[in-house]
C-alpha cells in the first residue's frame, strides 16, 4: 500500500514541481526584455563606462601638441611588443641635442589592455579611451600612429609660466 | 608541527629541515618514497592532500618541488624538495599511490621537465605533442621544433616505468581495446566548455572510461613569465582561469607583495574583496548556467547570463573591463572606485537575492532535473582530498577546503560568513553548495560595502620590482578551488620559476573515476557540475 | 459556417464539362499536391517564427527584429540560406541510406499532414480508417531517422538514431492508446465523422474526466514522438552535438528541421481534431446567440487558433524543462504514462457502455 502512496504522491509532487517551473517562465514571457538594440542604441542608452579600455590614444591639446618625450618607458613596459616608438635627435635653437618623438606606432590587435603602459608614462602623456567600435577588415589597419600629424611636444616652460601666472 | 619534524628526522635522518613558513624540507631522492609514505600514513597527522606538485630546473639539477597539507590541519602545509640524479635520465619516485592528483601533475612535470617518475601508470606527455622535441621549461632549452598544422594522429600508448631488479623497465600499454566504442567528445564539442578533448569509451549509453587529452590551447603561460617583469606578469592570470580572473590576480599580487614586504592600503583589501566576491558570483552564476545548458534548459542559462551582466556592468564602471579586469596591480588595485560603486553593489545584492528564488523555483525543485541529479557521480570525501578536488565541489563532498576559512588572507576575518558545506557528494550537491555560496558571497558584500574606509587605493611602489631570493607559496579560494601560487626568485626583476595550482585540473583528472558506470548523459551533467574552465588547465 | 466543399465541387465539375475523367483526375491531384505543399511550407516558416520569438520572450530576449517588420522575414532568410548552403559530401557512409534518410522522414511527415481536416470540408484524405492510417504513416519517420543514424558513420549520430528507435516506439504506444480512448466514445475511426459529432460539445467536454486524462498523455506523448524538448535525447545536442543529424548540411538538414517543426504541428492539429473539436467552434448548448455569433468565425480559424495554443503550450515545455535521461524517458513512459492509459481506456470503455457520457 505505502508504495502505491509513494507512486501517486511522486507522481503529483513532480507534476507540481513542473508547473512551478512553467509558473516562472510564463511570468518572465511577459516581463519586459532586457535585449539591447545596439546600434541604434548607440547615441541613446548605450553605457559604455569612461574607463572602460577600448583603444590608445596619445593626448593631444587644442595646439597640437603632446607630451610625449619618446623616453620608452611604455615600449619597455608592455608584455607583448604593442607599442613601437620611432624617435629622432634634432638641434633646438639655443644649440642643444634633444630626443624628440618622431613615430608612436600602436598595435591594437596584440594589445591585451592591461594598462601597465598608462601606469608607467611619467609625462600622463597616453590614455585608453572607452571606444570599442575598432573591428576593421585588414590587419595591417590596426597598427596606428597614435601621434597627430605635425604634432611637437608641449612646451614645458609655457605651462610652467602659466601657472606662476595663474598664482 | 614539532611533532612532524621530529618524525621526519626519525625517518629520514638526512633530510635537511629549513626552519621558516611553510617548513621546508630537502631529501634526497632514495629516501624520498619512505619520507612521502610516511607523511602520507602516520598516526601523528596524516598529509592526505597534495597542493601543489612542482617541477623545477634548480642549481643545474632537476627536481620536484611538493606542497602537503592534511584535511584535519588544513591551514598549514609543508614543503618537500627532491631532485633527480642528472639531467640525461632524471629519474623519481612517482607519488600517485599515496595522492591520485600527483598522477596528472607527473605527468606535466615529465612533460615540461622530462623527469620520468617510476610507478606512475601513465607517463605519456600532458600538454605538448608525443613527437615534441625538448623538455621546455628546462633552463637549458632549445627550441627545435618546427610549426606544423598538420593533424597528428593521438598516440593510444600509454607507458609506464617501473623498477625490476633494480633496473627501470618500460612497459606500454594501450589506453583502449581494440573492439572498444570510442567516442571523442571534444575538442570541438558544446559540452566541454572549451577545447578540451575526451575520449570516451562506451558500453551501449554507459561510460566505461575516460581519457582525457589536455593542451589544445597551453600558452605555456609559465614560461613566458620567466621572461616578463612582475607587473607584465600580472596581466596574465586574468587569462588563466578567465572566469575568476580578479581572485587569481588578487594572488599573485599578494604573493609578490608578500615577498618584496609591500604594504596593502585598507581600501585597497576591501575593494580587492568585494570583487572577489562579485567575481565568485559571477563564476558561478556561470557555472550554474552552463550546468543548465549542459542539462538541456535552455532558458535557465539565459537567465543566469541576464543576472551576471549585472555584475560585468559593475566591473566595466569600475575597472574598465568586463571579463578581464585587469584591477589588482601590486601594491592595490589599479583605480579607484568610481562614485556610484556602492549604489550599484547593493542595488545589485537585492537584485540578486530576488533572482535566486527564482533559480530554485525554475531549476532546484524540478523534478526532471533532481531525476538527473541525485545520486549521480558520487565522490567520496577520500577521493576528493586525494584528487587535491577543491572549492565547490570539494566542499560537496565534505572536504573543508575553503581557503578563505582555514588559512584566511586579506581581510576574510573580519568578515562572517558561513562554509557551504555537503555529505553526499553528487552531482545536486556540487550544483546546490554553488547557489548557497551566492548567498553568502552576497551577504560578504554587503557587510563591506557598508564598512568602506577612506584612504589610498594603492601604495606607492619602486619602478622596477625585484623581490628577494627564495621560494614563496600564495594560496586563495578561486571560484573553482583552492589557486595557488608558487614563485622562486633569484632576486631578479623576472621571476626564476613559477607555477600556479589550477583547481580546474584536479576537477577534470576525477572525470574518469566518477563518471565510470554512469550514462553518457549523466557525463555531461557531470562534467557541468564540476564546473572547470579550460584555460586553466592548459596554462 | 462555409463549406469548402462548395469550391471543390464547383471546381469539379467544371472540369468534368470540358474533358475526360482520367484529365480531370490528374488536374485535381496536381492542384491539391500544390496546395498542400505550399501549405506545409507556409505553416513550416509559420512555425519557426513562432518558435523563435515566443522562444526569446520565455528567454528576456526579443527574438529576430532585423528582418522585415518586427523579423517577419527571418524565416524566409534562414530559408534561403539552407537552401543556398552546400551539401557537404561525405566519405565513408552508406551512401544511398544517407541519402534517403531525409526524403523519408520528410514523406512519412506529409503523409499525416494530408489527412487533417483544416476546415469544413477541407480535408484532402478522408479514410473511415483515418486515425489508423495517422498513427501508421506518422511512425514511418523513425525509419528516416533510423537509416540517418545508421548511414552517417558517425558514433553520434548512431547513439541519436538508437535513442530515438526506442523512444518513438514507446512513445507511440500510449499516443495510440490515448487517441483509443476517443474512438471508443466516438464510435469511428474517421476523422471527419469524428468532427461532425463534436458539433454540440467538444470530446474534452464530452468525455469526463478519462478524456482529460487522455488528453494530458497524448499531448506527453505526442510531444515526444516529435522529438523536442524535454524529449530531445535523439538530438540532445549538448551530449551528441546533433544526434542523428550531426552530418547532414544544407537542405538535407532543412527536411529534418522542417519535418521536426511540422511534426509539432501535425501532433498539435491531431489533438485538436480529437479532443478539441477540430475546425467546430465553440458551441455552448442553450446560448443560441454565443452560438450563432462562434459560427461567423471561418473553420480554419477555428483549427488553426485551436493548433496553435497547443503550440504554444508545446514551446512553453519546450523552453522550461531540462532534458530526461534515456532510462528516464522509458521510465516515465512504461511506468507513469502507458499504465495510466491502459486504465484509462478500460475506465472510457465503461463509460460508455452504461452510458454515462454525456
Amino acid at each position: 500500500m505505502n508504495s502505491v502512496i509513494s507512486y501517486f504522491s511522486s507522481f503529483f509532487k513532480g507534476l507540481k514541481s513542473l508547473l512551478v517551473g512553467m509558473k516562472v517562465t510564463i511570468k518572465e514571457f511577459f516581463t519586459p526584455k532586457v535585449t539591447e538594440m545596439y546600434p541604434e542604441n548607440r547615441h541613446t542608452t548605450l553605457h559604455v563606462s569612461d574607463r572602460f579600455r577600448g583603444e590608445l590614444v596619445m593626448i593631444h591639446n587644442e595646439n597640437n601638441e603632446h607630451s610625449c618625450t619618446a623616453c620608452g618607458l611604455c615600449q619597455m613596459n608592455c608584455p607583448n611588443g604593442t607599442i613601437n616608438i620611432e624617435s629622432e635627435i634634432i638641434e633646438t635653437e639655443d644649440g642643444k641635442k634633444k630626443k624628440v618623438l618622431k613615430n608612436y606606432f600602436y598595435d591594437l590587435g596584440q594589445c591585451t589592455f592591461c594598462n601597465v603602459c598608462v601606469m608607467n608614462c611619467p609625462q600622463k602623456a597616453i590614455e585608453f579611451r572607452n571606444t570599442f567600435e575598432n573591428a576593421v577588415f585588414r590587419r595591417e589597419i590596426l597598427v596606428k600612429k597614435l601621434n597627430h600629424e605635425g604634432s611637437k611636444l608641449k612646451e614645458k616652460k609655457i605651462i610652467e609660466t602659466k601657472q606662476t601666472n595663474q598664482q | 608541527m614539532e611533532n612532524i619534524k621530529k618524525l621526519i628526522s626519525e625517518v629520514v635522518p638526512s633530510a635537511v629541515i629549513e626552519e621558516k613558513e611553510p617548513l621546508t624540507v630537502t631529501v634526497g631522492n632514495k629516501d624520498f618514497r619512505l619520507l612521502a609514505e610516511t607523511l602520507r600514513k602516520n598516526d601523528v597527522l596524516s598529509f592526505d592532500y597534495l597542493n601543489q606538485l612542482i617541477g623545477i630546473d634548480k642549481d643545474e639539477k632537476l627536481g620536484v618541488v611538493y606542497q602537503l597539507s592534511s584535511s584535519e590541519q588544513p591551514g598549514q602545509t609543508i614543503v618537500l624538495h627532491t631532485y633527480a640524479d642528472n639531467r640525461e635520465n632524471p629519474e623519481l619516485c612517482s607519488v600517485s599511490d599515496l595522492w591520485d592528483s600527483a598522477c596528472i601533475n607527473e605527468r606535466e612535470a615529465y612533460d615540461f621537465f622530462g623527469i620520468r617518475f617510476i610507478g606512475n601508470p601513465d607517463m605519456r606527455r600532458l600538454f605538448l605533442r608525443n613527437d615534441w622535441k625538448g623538455f621546455p621549461l628546462r633552463k637549458d632549452y632549445v627550441n627545435e621544433n618546427e610549426m606544423s598544422v598538420e593533424s597528428h594522429e593521438m598516440s593510444d600508448i600509454s607507458t609506464h616505468f617501473s623498477v625490476v631488479n633494480d633496473k627501470v623497465e618500460e612497459k606500454e600499454e594501450n589506453v583502449f581495446e581494440n573492439d572498444e566504442y570510442v567516442v571523442n567528445i571534444g575538442p570541438q564539442h558544446p559540452a566541454t566548455h572549451g577545447v578540451l578533448h575526451y575520449r570516451v569509451a562506451l558500453d551501449g549509453e554507459i561510460v566505461k572510461k575516460v581519457d582525457l587529452n589536455c593542451g589544445y590551447i597551453h600558452r605555456g603561460i609559465e614560461k613566458l613569465s620567466e621572461s616578463l617583469a612582475y607587473p607584465q606578469i600580472l596581466h596574465f592570470t586574468d587569462r588563466l582561469d578567465y572566469l575568476s580572473a580578479h581572485i587569481n590576480r588578487h594572488a599573485l599580487c599578494m604573493c609578490i607583495e608578500k615577498a618584496g614586504e609591500i604594504e596593502v592600503p585598507e581600501r585597497a583589501e576591501y575593494i580587492r574583496v568585494i570583487m572577489d566576491e562579485l567575481t565568485r558570483i559571477a563564476s558561478h552564476l556561470l557555472g550554474w548556467s552552463c550546468m543548465c545548458m549542459d542539462m538541456g534548459a535552455l532558458t535557465a542559462f539565459i537567465y543566469g547570463m541576464r543576472d551576471r551582466e549585472k555584475i560585468l556592468d559593475i566591473f566595466e564602471e569600475n575597472c574598465g573591463g568586463r571579463l578581464i579586469t585587469n584591477y589588482n596591480v601590486i601594491g592595490g588595485v589599479m583605480q579607484d572606485v568610481h562614485q556610484n560603486f556602492r549604489k550599484q553593489v547593493k542595488e545589485y545584492v537585492n537584485y540578486q537575492r530576488k533572482k535566486l528564488k527564482e533559480y530554485h523555483a525554475i531549476y532546484t525543485g524540478n523534478v526532471i532535473a533532481r531525476g538527473r541529479m541525485d545520486g549521480v557521480g558520487v565522490l567520496t570525501k577520500e577521493k576528493a582530498i586525494s584528487f587535491g578536488i577543491t572549492g565547490p565541489s570539494g566542499r560537496a563532498s565534505g572536504f573543508h577546503c575553503d581557503v578563505r576559512k582555514i588559512a584566511p588572507y586579506s581581510i576574510y576575518q573580519k568578515v562572517k560568513f558561513n562554509e557551504v558545506m555537503r555529505t553526499e557528494g553528487d552531482t545536486f550537491a556540487r550544483y546546490i553548495v554553488r547557489l548557497e555560496e551566492i548567498e553568502e558571497s552576497l551577504n560578504i558584500i554587503e557587510q563591506l560595502v557598508e564598512s568602506f574606509p577612506d584612504g589610498e587605493y594603492r601604495s606607492k611602489t619602486k619602478p622596477i620590482i625585484k623581490l628577494p631570493e627564495g621560494e614563496y607559496f600564495e594560496r586563495v579560494e578561486a571560484a573553482r578551488g583552492e589557486f595557488g601560487v608558487y614563485l622562486a626568485s633569484d632576486g631578479n626583476k623576472t621571476p626564476y620559476r613559477l607555477h600556479f595550482r589550477s583547481p580546474s585540473m584536479a576537477l577534470v583528472s576525477v572525470m574518469d573515476t566518477i563518471t565510470r558506470g554512469e550514462k553518457i548523459a549523466d557525463f555531461i551533467a557531470i562534467g557541468g557540475s564540476l564546473d572547470y574552465v579550460v584555460p586553466d588547465i592548459d596554462r | 459556417m462555409f463549406d469548402f466543399q462548395i469550391v471543390t465541387s464547383w471546381f469539379d465539375n467544371l472540369l468534368r464539362g470540358c474533358m475526360p475523367e482520367f484529365w480531370v483526375l490528374f488536374i485535381e491531384f496536381v492542384v491539391i499536391g500544390i496546395a498542400l505543399l505550399t501549405a506545409y511550407a507556409l505553416i513550416a516558416l509559420a512555425l519557426i517564427y513562432g518558435e523563435r520569438k515566443i522562444c526569446a520572450f520565455f528567454q528576456c530576449r526579443l527574438g529576430p527584429n532585423r528582418v522585415g517588420w518586427k523579423g517577419l522575414l527571418q524565416p524566409f532568410a534562414d530559408m534561403f540560406k539552407i537552401l543556398l548552403k552546400e551539401i557537404i559530401s561525405i566519405n565513408h557512409i552508406d551512401k544511398v541510406l544517407f541519402y534517403i534518410a531525409p526524403f523519408v522522414v520528410i514523406i512519412a511527415s506529409f503523409l499525416s499532414f494530408g489527412a487533417i481536416p483544416f476546415g469544413k470540408g477541407m480535408q484532402v484524405l478522408d479514410f473511415n480508417i483515418g486515425i489508423f492510417y495517422v498513427l501508421a504513416v506518422s511512425s514511418l519517420g523513425i525509419i528516416g531517422i533510423l537509416l540517418a543514424g545508421w548511414a552517417s558513420n558517425n558514433k553520434f549520430s548512431m547513439i541519436g538514431a538508437m535513442r530515438s528507435g526506442a523512444q518513438l516506439v514507446s512513445y507511440e504506444l500510449s499516443a495510440s492508446v490515448a487517441l483509443l480512448t476517443v474512438v471508443v466514445l466516438a464510435g469511428t475511426m474517421q476523422l471527419s465523422e469524428i468532427v461532425e459529432m463534436q458539433q454540440d460539445g467538444w470530446f474534452i467536454f464530452k468525455g469526463h474526466i478519462p478524456m482529460i486524462i487522455a488528453f494530458i498523455s497524448y499531448l506527453i506523448s505526442g510531444h515526444a514522438e516529435t522529438n523536442r524538448g524535454p524529449f530531445d535525447l535523439p538530438e540532445a545536442e549538448s551530449e551528441l552535438t546533433a544526434g542523428y543529424h550531426t552530418e547532414y548540411s544544407g537542405i538535407q538538414f532543412g527536411f529534418f528541421y522542417l519535418s521536426e517543426y511540422l511534426n509539432m504541428f501535425i501532433i498539435a492539429s491531431i489533438a485538436t481534431t480529437m479532443f478539441l473539436g477540430g475546425w467546430m467552434p465553440l458551441h455552448i448548448s442553450g446560448l443560441d446567440a454565443f452560438n450563432q455569433v462562434m459560427d461567423y468565425i471561418p473553420s480554419v480559424v477555428w483549427f488553426l487558433g485551436k493548433t496553435a495554443l497547443l503550440v504554444f503550450f508545446s514551446l512553453w515545455v519546450r523552453w522550461t524543462f531540462p532534458r530526461l535521461r534515456i532510462d528516464q524517458l522509458l521510465h516515465l513512459e512504461w511506468k507513469y504514462i502507458l499504465p495510466i492509459n491502459m486504465i484509462n481506456l478500460i475506465v472510457m470503455t465503461i463509460i460508455v457502455v452504461y452510458g454515462w457520457h454525456f
